[in-house]
């Protein structure tokens, strides 16, 4: 071809030579819409976010829709308890692709401070998270921060087709701290945790008489 | 009936009237709900004819986890609960554990409870009156009340490092004293805040569509608000004249002259203002506080062996030196009284009290926390009944229900 | 209170309490921090809290219980609380009331208060205390699904594992 011999063409101001991926990944990234997935107070910072002060809609976030349907991002913010994650996995199923989510705050990355019976310990247990926000709650700028880095991430990985979603290799299962076989019979007894709880405590645990 | 359909069906399929009704789910992913709060509402083309709640989607174990930390501990899992104004938490539950204690605070410490506390409130109002707008329409409205709630963030983290889940008061005093910074940046905002105050009421107060939308919407009668176990604005704008910090008056409020806005109607309407009103008269509270705030110390004495000692006091007296080995040494700590006490305070959404059981040692054997949120949903499908959809959205919003505080 | 307390029991003089001693024999009741707490048997509960009730305490704040299992010197399992308040007097009144198990059982406070009606749901679900007379008594809080009362001090905090056990999903079920 012409063009291969002549490394110094110029082209005109309005004419962009790109991938496509590259063009789709730079359309979606600077217009992602929240699906807010707001649960407790990590949801007032989302919301602060959003207000005045500090805008999300600076960096094309504009939207906070409340349809899965409309929504590309779904930040989940706050802690996420055992009643809600089926109705966090079904909003999950009704976005539609491309999609990616951020877990704000140490609760839903991690369980944060809910070490305890109902709370999910981290929604990367159920869901594929992209990007986790630490902090309880997390400033408004660190979430801005997640928000710029997700579209760092989506401008270098994204394809047009969405093929980056296809390869299950790239979420890794978290496992629990302790494993057991069957996890509805785990006693206290067996969790090292909780003995070393109880072996800190100042009585011991019998029942009085 | 002349709505049966023409067709060949045979007579006894004749509509009846329950089969017009049918079945929405709101909630619990629903922008209006607040965060999670879910209600099946039984709908008659738009009217409710019956709202089932559902709640429990946030419920975290906050209870047990209360009999696991100490009471400097859990204060930071009470920042958790009401998250709208975190420091009314702090300051209820501290006051509950000094109650059961039976510390006396010095007036430095009450001071400045009573101004974070008021600080809160306003912020909580807010919020509330926010929502409300946002959920009515008036987006307007609800950045001028974010954009003053970043003010009174700031000044928080300015006081103790956090805009919110504060965690700020210690058993015996508070964690860090009030500087003269902060002060200054309390009578800024007592200087802006009037105006916009001002302002976001001209937007609302005789805005038409507000008053349609909330004025005879969600009307609960004296009775049933007393009944039902309502507190705070909810009740207050029933008619029922109950504020804990006139009637069994705690920290300082006894020494500030406030009045407590009070209603009758009981409708959406008469909440919006009440809250309104109460954020001026915590403006005089907080304005009265800042100028007459006593000097001295802000923890109690090394002799109630609570609050840790100074640094000075640590390596000059002898007493210091003790109480700060008995207080710090995990399997010593500050002597609790095998006894039960329940000790409530005037949060911003209504009765906020703890009943701790303690059992001698730092880590409560029974943390309850009463929550006025609870009451405030149950009565919910009352209000609602016969109202349209979009009615809904204005009274969940006017009961300030928060889903952290209602599940703990 | 703790069936054995072990600091000051000083007789109460409030109204509330002076009028549940008068009307009933053999009542326990002390005073703490200002705080009146009457013990009242879980047969004569429904009366007792009639009695208030129509004395003018309107206010019922609060319904919670503890389970004393692990508690020194404590003779019951499980100790009711009802918190009540008279809105014109601002008084307040604790009444407790001490059930065992198997079948821990009292009768329902929501024909007097309607406020009970999900306090005493709260308590069903996370301590397993029946309220005979309740109109809806389910799970409030919990899933209807879990089987355990979690405040109980017999289950662990961090649970029996119900938490670990949802369906994974990953990117190919998108």
């Amino acid at each position: 071809m012409a063009m291969s011999t002549q490394p110094n063409v110029s082209l005109p101001e309005n004419v962009v030579v790109s991938r496509l991926d590259s063009l789709a990944n730079w359309c979606r990234k600077n217009s992602l819409w929240p699906m807010p997935f707001a649960t407790a107070c990590c949801g007032i910072e989302l919301m602060a976010t959003g207000a005045a002060k500090h805008d999300l809609a600076r960096f094309g976030a504009e939207v906070f829709r409340f349809s899965p349907r409309q929504c590309d991002l779904m930040i989940v913010a706050g802690r996420v308890v055992m009643k809600m994650l089926p109705v966090l996995q079904r909003i999950w199923l009704q976005m539609s692709e491309p999609k990616w989510c951020i877990s704000m705050g140490a609760c839903a990355s991690t369980g944060g401070v809910f070490d305890t019976y109902a709370v999910v310990q981290g929604i990367d247990r159920f869901i594929p998270v992209d990007m986790y926000v630490p902090g309880c709650p997390p400033r408004p700028e660190q979430l801005i921060q997640a928000i710029i880095d997700l579209q760092d991430k989506i401008q270098q990985e994204g394809t047009i087709t969405g093929r980056e979603f296809e390869t299950a290799s790239r979420q890794l299962r978290k496992r629990a701290l302790v494993e057991h076989d069957d996890p509805l019979t785990i006693d206290a007894s067996r969790n090292p945790v909780v003995q070393r709880r109880l072996a800190a405590e100042r009585f011991s645990i019998t029942p009085p008489g | 009936m002349s709505l049966a359909p023409p067709s060949a069906e045979p007579a006894s399929s004749v509509p009846r009237s329950e089969d017009y009704l049918w079945t929405l789910n709101f909630g619990p992913q629903h922008p209006a709900t607040h965060t999670t709060l879910r209600l099946v509402l039984t709908l008659e083309g738009e009217r409710v004819v019956d709202a089932m709640p559902e709640m429990g989607y946030l419920h975290s174990g906050f209870e047990k986890i209360g009999e696991h930390l100490s009471f400097n501990q859990y204060v930071t899992v009470t920042d958790r609960m009401n998250y709208i104004s975190p420091m009314a938490n702090n300051v209820a539950w501290h006051h509950a554990v000094e109650t059961l204690l039976g510390l006396e605070l010095t007036p430095r410490c009450r001071y400045i409870r009573t101004i974070v506390a008021e600080l809160a409130r306003i912020s909580d109002h807010l919020l509330c009156n926010g929502a409300v707008g946002l959920d009515t329409g008036a987006f307007t409205f609800f950045l001028y009340a974010f954009q003053q709630r970043e003010v009174i963030y700031d000044i928080f983290e300015t006081l103790c490092g956090a805009r919110f889940t504060n965690s700020y008061t210690r058993v015996g005093g508070v964690s860090q004293d009030i500087t003269p910074l902060v002060i200054e940046k309390i009578r800024g905002f007592l200087k802006t805040f009037p105006k916009t105050l001002a302002d976001m009421e001209r937007l609302l107060n005789r805005n038409r569509i507000f008053v349609d939308r909330t004025k005879g919407v969600g009307v609960l009668s004296r009775e049933e608000a007393i009944a039902r176990g309502t507190s705070g604005p909810v009740a207050r704008a029933s008619g029922v004249t109950r504020d804990l910090r006139k009637d069994e008056p705690y920290l300082a409020y006894a020494d500030f002259d406030f009045q407590v806005p009070c209603a009758t109607a009981g409708d959406c309407y008469a909440r919006y203002l009440v809250r309104m009103a109460e954020m001026r008269e915590s403006m005089r509270i907080v304005e009265a506080a800042v100028e007459n705030l006593p000097a001295g110390e802000v923890d109690v004495g090394i002799a109630q062996r609570t609050a840790l000692p100074t640094k000075q006091q640590v390596y000059s007296t002898i007493e210091g030196t003790i109480s700060h080995f008995e207080l710090s040494m995990s399997n010593r700590g500050f002597e609790v009284p095998c006894e039960e006490s329940y000790a409530a305070i005037e949060a911003p959404n209504g009765e906020l009290g703890f009943y701790i059981v303690g059992d001698g040692n730092e880590t409560a054997y029974r943390a309850r926390c009463r929550p006025p949120s609870l009451l405030h949903f149950a009565v919910f499908p009352h209000l609602i009944r016969g109202h349209t959809l979009s009615d809904v959205v204005a009274v969940l919003g006017s009961l300030n229900i928060i889903a952290a505080e209602l599940d703990r | 209170m703790p069936t054995a307390p072990d600091s000051d029991t000083a007789q109460p003089r409030s109204r509330g309490a002076t009028l549940l001693q008068s009307r009933f024999e053999g009542l326990t009741a002390s005073t703490f921090r200002g705080q009146d707490r009457v013990v009242v048997p879980a047969e004569q509960l429904a009366e007792a809290m009639a009695l208030l009730r129509d004395e003018g305490f309107d206010l019922l704040v609060d319904v919670s219980c503890v389970d004393y299992l692990e508690y020194r010197g404590a003779t019951s399992r499980f100790g009711l609380i009802y918190l009540l308040a008279d809105t014109r007097t601002n008084e307040r009144l604790t009444v407790r009331c001490f059930v065992d198990d198997p079948e821990p059982t009292v009768p329902s406070m929501v024909p007097l208060w309607e406020a009970a009606n999900w306090l005493e749901r709260e308590v069903w679900d996370l301590f397993g205390i029946r309220f005979s007379g309740h109109p809806d008594l389910r799970r409030l809080v919990m899933p209807q699904e879990f089987t355990a009362h979690p405040l109980r001090k017999d289950y662990p905090l961090q649970g029996r594992g119900e938490r670990h056990n949802f369906p994974v999903l990953t990117r190919d079920h998108s």
